[in-house]
């Protein structure tokens, strides 16, 4: 059976049937325990299984454990503490009945598939006629897991291969079988797809998919060119990180992470399935020795007592230190190991790759290799280039794929290189070859070269449309300047993009911002939508303008700046029409302060949403003060008395506390509990598109918010709190001297709670404290610490 | 006339917050107690004249003068009254006072004295701290916090970390070795029946006390290990005239020899005892040697420590079943804990003389000396 990824029709059919909501985890280890906190994430309820350790009395200790390391695990797989409420520890002796009302059951255990297959064979009278069945298994194929199992089952049994962790890695690879049906498939698909958020490849029945088919052949090719150079650890992941587009943590740094334990078993699985030609063969042994060594070491990884890299913490202090390959000594890791060619790999990869020192011609060897073995994977492991792209930009977080690299530096380069260095030319790569590329653009769509030697246009639903996509079809903006533009999103919505360096905040937004907003209220427009495809909605404003005139002492520039901000975003929140942020990753600072102005946002569930701003010795000036202040207490998320929102909100932005997810965000008031949450990040502008829609049917601005503050009495109140903090070395000088500029703005100044506080009220209050704050030393070196160094100055 | 007290209970003591009790409300912790007390007691409800309960945050769960709130909730007759007092730490011990002040000039017999706290559910400092902003510049250690009291008095009494830590291992040490059933009501909860102790750390040595990070001063010597826990509790004693108890045929432990209160500079609050033990000792006429147990509630080592050191006490005869810093401390229930502990060790231990005191934030001490009765 050919499956093509679903359009948008069956979707929309298939939500009301294949509902899945409860689910069963079979195995409570890292993966395991990682797949069923995800989907407490989504809201299923999930029965944790695992075995009965010998002589236990409480007999599910073993999935309890895992349930209860999930909060201290970090990265931290539940996306709210009281998400492990909704997984039960049971255990594979006592509670198999259970899994009778279940839709999904995933089996996650060891490698092994005599005891997968023992395990399917207990499991499958207890199972419903509907449950679907999956196997996690990384390097195991489906034909070879179904092997001896009843037509019933395998009919009802999919590979669902997550990546670590799975809460933060998209990548769901999924593997369907001929027996298996197409409604099923779609049922795991769509549930995948939107209530996991994942991004789902579907992939041929071969061993280690597509990820790890490619990721294993780019690891081990790295390993042993690392040694054919003789290159250090530091040395070849400084080359074969960042400059090269993929994790810092490069190859070796890598291997710490995922566990050295596990290594020589997946390698050797893949080695015991992969066809004979296949070119892994040659290199699977190189560095072996080196690995098992250091497994009978204890040097497992992060999880052991280090890996390639160790942290001594001898005599208190932190010192990274590597390993050598060589003898298996640890030296201080050296943290200038990168050659010159690494610098160069910012101006594209083809310069890095001629350039004339020893890191390039090793990155080149193991690209060129990486980039034909890719390329020899098609159509057999996928016929569809952009999904092995996509498998590898979600699964193993590299910037582009191998066919999106191989485009990038040329095609016909390529095949010269690979001829000179003696490497077989897949045939594949020849028919990019004569096509002069692997992608290309027909008609506004983005196509593929597929392996019968057209270009496909590339499927993709309505739900996963991208701002570049509309930008890309629409061709024009309708209003630009160089940090943001807005585009006509079709339906009477108009899309703001940022596009300045980091989406940082300067007055060129707030033009386009203003710019909308007049737009959308004089012509028939239904709304605005504030939304973008960085990693970030928005990191806050330019602080380096903001301190550019800070030190020229234009303190009118810098107060023009704050009020125009102001202005700003008081135009979004009572514009005619309504306003929508679709907000992901961090949005901080500035950018937390358009979401509070906003009517609705959609929040990708990996949205870090904060007051950040006491960090560089300032406060929220741009209505974030006032928005939290009436945010909590519309949203009842405080109880009543003068103090009550004024403690809770001194507390979020006095920490600078930033929600670890979308629903955390909710318990600090951040998202209103009316704010949508969508898992899936390509989801994201669709949802806001619609949501804005929902609202624009029936919209009139919101009245502005009154306040009753608690004035001098309550400022008295969080002084003693901030002077106890001092005392005992939780806040510093000039952190009294930040936060108690707050404090006066969140206690309404020299107010008393009887009377009758407005917005216009609360706003001059900030700006009152950040002209202060603006013109202090101290809070100047913060800002110029953060902009030079990344990270907050504690002064 | 002579108020004697006729029984004492309490709750079992737990961690604010992450203990069995963090989930009940004040409220009801304490009408179990109470209603545990009557029972216990066979005192007859009809013939109670107040329930006088002690707060130090009397508001939310706690507000709505919850002393006549809890003769509802447990079934009191409507005719016995209720009342709440707040001395803050002092709350409880104040409660009882009350009651036998009130006995003394014949208003009445029979009184519920005694406290509660939840510490998890209601902050202290309150909801809504509002100071007065004057006050707060011209006197700031009016509201001073606790530990940083602590702190003052280690300072100036000279009482070193290892000092402090080694006092509170004891704490802990003896607590552990003490069975309390006999006086806890257990107390039913949404996740079962709660009737253990919560804070009382058996393991507790100075070796982890000294891993510990200073709590409220950079550079001071106070720790979590050597502060009172923030708890959950109640604690209720019944006192009545002793001529009332004998024509009822209620058992008497011990009467109300003496009551004082007496204000000290906030800053080291801790050392309010002081003065409040001085003055309730000379007015039963008796010296601190006559003194066979000595209840001093531990809010920290430090503090403690430096009224040992002032008034001279018998290290043998202070605390002898561990303190606050292992039980815990719910503010408003620690005063009818300690009271309720000297006349129960003066029973065991056949002893005739008791005093119980405690120090009171903003800078005060109240002190009781108890006398066994045959």
């Amino acid at each position: 059976m050919v499956l093509e990824m679903q359009s948008p029709v069956i979707q929309t059919e298939l939500k009301n049937s294949g509902y899945i909501n409860k689910v069963a985890v079979i195995g409570s280890g890292i993966m395991g325990a990682g797949i069923a906190a995800h989907c407490a994430n989504a809201g299923c309820d999930v029965l944790l299984y695992d075995i009965v350790p010998k002589d236990a009395t409480d007999r599910s200790i073993t999935a309890r454990e895992a349930i209860a390391r999930m909060s201290k695990s970090n990265p931290e797989p539940l996306m709210h503490p009281s998400n492990s409420q909704r997984i039960h520890p049971v255990n594979l002796e006592d509670d198999l009945h259970l899994l009778s009302d279940r839709d999904w059951v995933v089996e996650v255990v060891v490698e092994r598939i005599d005891i997968k297959q023992s395990i399917y064979s207990n499991i499958e009278k207890h199972l419903s006629k509907n449950a679907i069945l999956s196997s996690n298994t990384s390097t195991i194929p489906r034909s070879s897991l179904v092997k001896g199992m009843s037509p019933s089952l395998a009919s009802r049994f999919l590979i669902t291969h997550f990546f670590n962790p799975p809460r933060y890695l998209p990548l769901l690879e999924l593997v369907v079988g001929d027996e298996v049906e197409e409604d099923l498939f779609h049922r795991m698909n769509i549930f995948a797809s939107e209530r996991l958020g994942k991004k789902v490849i579907l992939c041929n029945d071969t061993p280690g998919f597509i990820g790890n088919r490619l990721g294993i052949y780019f690891v081990q090719r790295s390993i042993a060119a690392t040694i054919d150079h003789g290159f250090t650890v530091e040395q070849a992941d400084a080359m074969l990180g960042r400059p090269i587009g993929l994790p810092k943590t490069g190859v070796f740094a890598l291997m710490d992470l995922v566990g050295i334990d596990i290594i020589p078993a997946v390698v050797q699985s893949m080695v015991d399935n992969l066809p004979p030609e296949d070119v892994l063969h040659n290199i699977a042994g190189r560095g072996v020795d080196i690995i098992e060594n250091m497994i009978s070491d204890g040097y497992t990884g992060r999880k052991g007592k280090g890996g390639f890299f160790r942290l001594n913490t001898e005599g208190g202090k932190r010192t990274k230190e590597a390993r050598s390959l060589i003898d298996g000594s640890y030296q201080t890791a050296n943290r200038k190991a990168a050659f010159t060619s690494a610098r160069v790999g910012r101006q594209g990869l083809k310069r890095l790759m001629t350039h004339p020192d020893k890191g390039a011609a090793f990155v080149k060897e193991i690209l060129l290799d990486t980039f034909a073995y890719a390329a020899s994977l098609v159509p057999a492991v996928s016929e569809d280039i952009h999904a092995i792209d996509d498998a590898m930009k979600v699964g193993y977080n590299w910037k582009k794929g191998p066919f999106e690299m191989m485009d990038s530096v040329g095609i016909d380069w390529l095949v010269t290189e690979m001829e000179a260095a003696n490497i077989a030319i897949p045939a594949f790569l020849s028919l990019a070859a004569e096509h002069g590329s692997f992608y290309g653009i027909k008609e506004g769509e983005i196509t593929r070269l597929n392996s019968t030697g057209e270009h496909t246009e590339i499927l993709k639903g309505a739900q996963e449309t991208t701002v570049a996509d509309i930008k890309r079809r629409r061709g024009k903006a309708i209003r630009r300047n160089a940090s943001a533009s807005i585009w006509d999103a079709n339906d009477g919505v108009l899309l703001v993009e940022f596009h300045s360096k980091m989406n940082a905040l300067d007055p060129l937004i707030m033009e386009i911002l203003l710019a909308a907003v007049d737009i959308a209220e004089s012509d028939e427009w239904k709304g605005i939508l504030i939304a973008n495809d960085s990693a970030n909605f928005c990191a806050g404003a330019n602080l380096g303008l903001a301190l550019f005139a800070a030190n020229l002492g234009a303190w009118g520039t810098l107060e023009d700046f704050i009020a125009l901000g102001q202005d700003t975003y008081q135009a979004l929140k009572y514009a005619e029409v309504p306003v929508v942020s679709a907000a992901s990753g961090m949005c901080l600072g500035g950018g937390c302060e358009i979401l509070l102005h906003s009517d609705g946002i959609v929040a990708h569930s990996e949205s870090y949403i904060g007051l950040v701003e006491t960090g560089v010795g300032i406060i929220p000036a741009w209505g974030g003060c006032k928005e939290m202040l009436a945010r909590v207490t519309t949203e009842k998320l405080v109880g009543l008395g003068p103090m009550a929102a004024t403690m809770m909100v001194f507390e979020n932005i006095g920490m600078a506390k930033i929600a670890k997810s979308a629903q955390q965000a909710k318990d600090l008031g951040y998202l209103r509990a009316s704010d949508r949450i969508t898992m899936n990040r390509e989801h994201v502008l669709a949802n806001a598109k619609s949501y804005l829609l929902e609202l624009a049917e029936d919209y009139s601005p919101p009245k502005p918010h009154t306040y009753h503050l608690p004035g001098p009495s309550g400022r008295s109140a969080l002084a003693m709190a901030l002077s106890d903090l001092a005392i005992a070395g939780h806040a510093t000088p000039h952190d009294v001297t930040v936060i108690g500029e707050l404090a006066k703005v969140l206690t309404g100044g020299e107010c008393d709670h009887t009377e009758e506080l407005s917005e216009e009220d609360i706003l001059a209050l900030e700006r009152k404290a950040i002209s202060t704050l603006a013109r202090n030393e101290f809070s100047l070196a913060r800002m110029e610490h953060m902009l030079s160094k990344g990270k907050p100055l504690r002064n | 006339m002579t108020a004697v007290i006729c029984g004492y209970y309490r709750s079992p003591f737990t961690p604010a917050k992450k203990g069995d009790l963090a989930g009940s409300r004040p409220d009801d912790i304490a009408a179990e107690v109470v209603k545990g007390l009557i029972e216990n007691t066979g005192i007859d409800p009809n013939l109670i004249e107040d329930l006088i309960l002690g707060c130090a945050f009397p508001e939310a769960e706690q507000g709505f003068n919850l002393g006549r709130m809890l003769s509802f909730l447990t079934e009191l007759p409507p005719t016995v009254a209720g009342v709440t007092v707040n001395r803050f730490c002092g709350s409880s011990m104040q409660a009882i006072h009350d009651a036998a002040g009130r006995i003394a000039m014949g208003s009445g017999d029979a009184f519920i004295a005694g406290g509660v706290e939840s510490m998890t559910r209601i902050p202290m400092s309150g909801f809504n701290p509002m100071p007065n902003p004057r006050l707060a510049i011209e006197m700031p250690d009016a509201y001073t916090n606790m530990g940083l009291t602590a702190e003052n008095l280690a300072a100036i009494y000279e009482i070193e970390r290892e000092t402090q830590e080694v006092f509170a291992v004891e704490s802990h040490r003896r607590a552990a070795n003490t069975d309390f059933s006999d006086v806890i009501i257990p107390i039913t909860t949404s996740g079962g029946m709660v009737s253990l102790d919560g804070c009382i750390r058996p393991d507790s040595n100075t070796s982890s006390l000294a891993r510990l990070s200073p709590a409220f001063k950079v550079d001071g010597s106070v720790t979590a290990g050597t502060s009172s826990p923030l708890t959950d509790g109640a604690a209720f004693v019944l006192i009545c005239s002793e001529e009332f108890a004998r024509t009822q045929g209620l058992k008497i432990l011990a009467s109300i020899e003496s009551t004082a209160v007496s204000g000290c500079s906030p800053e080291i609050m801790g050392i309010g005892p002081v003065a409040a033990s001085q003055k309730a000792l000379a007015r039963a006429g008796v010296s601190l040697e006559d003194v066979d147990v000595i209840e001093l509630n531990e809010a920290f080592s430090a503090q403690s420590l430096a009224v040992i050191d002032e008034l001279g006490l018998d290290a043998s005869k202070i605390n002898i079943d561990g303190g606050a810093l292992a039980l815990g401390h719910p503010l408003g229930a620690s005063g009818a804990r300690i009271i309720g502990r000297a006349v129960t060790i003066l029973a065991r231990n056949k002893a005739n003389i008791a005093l119980a005191t405690m120090c009171i934030g903003g800078g005060q001490g109240i002190a009781t000396v108890l006398r066994r009765v045959e």
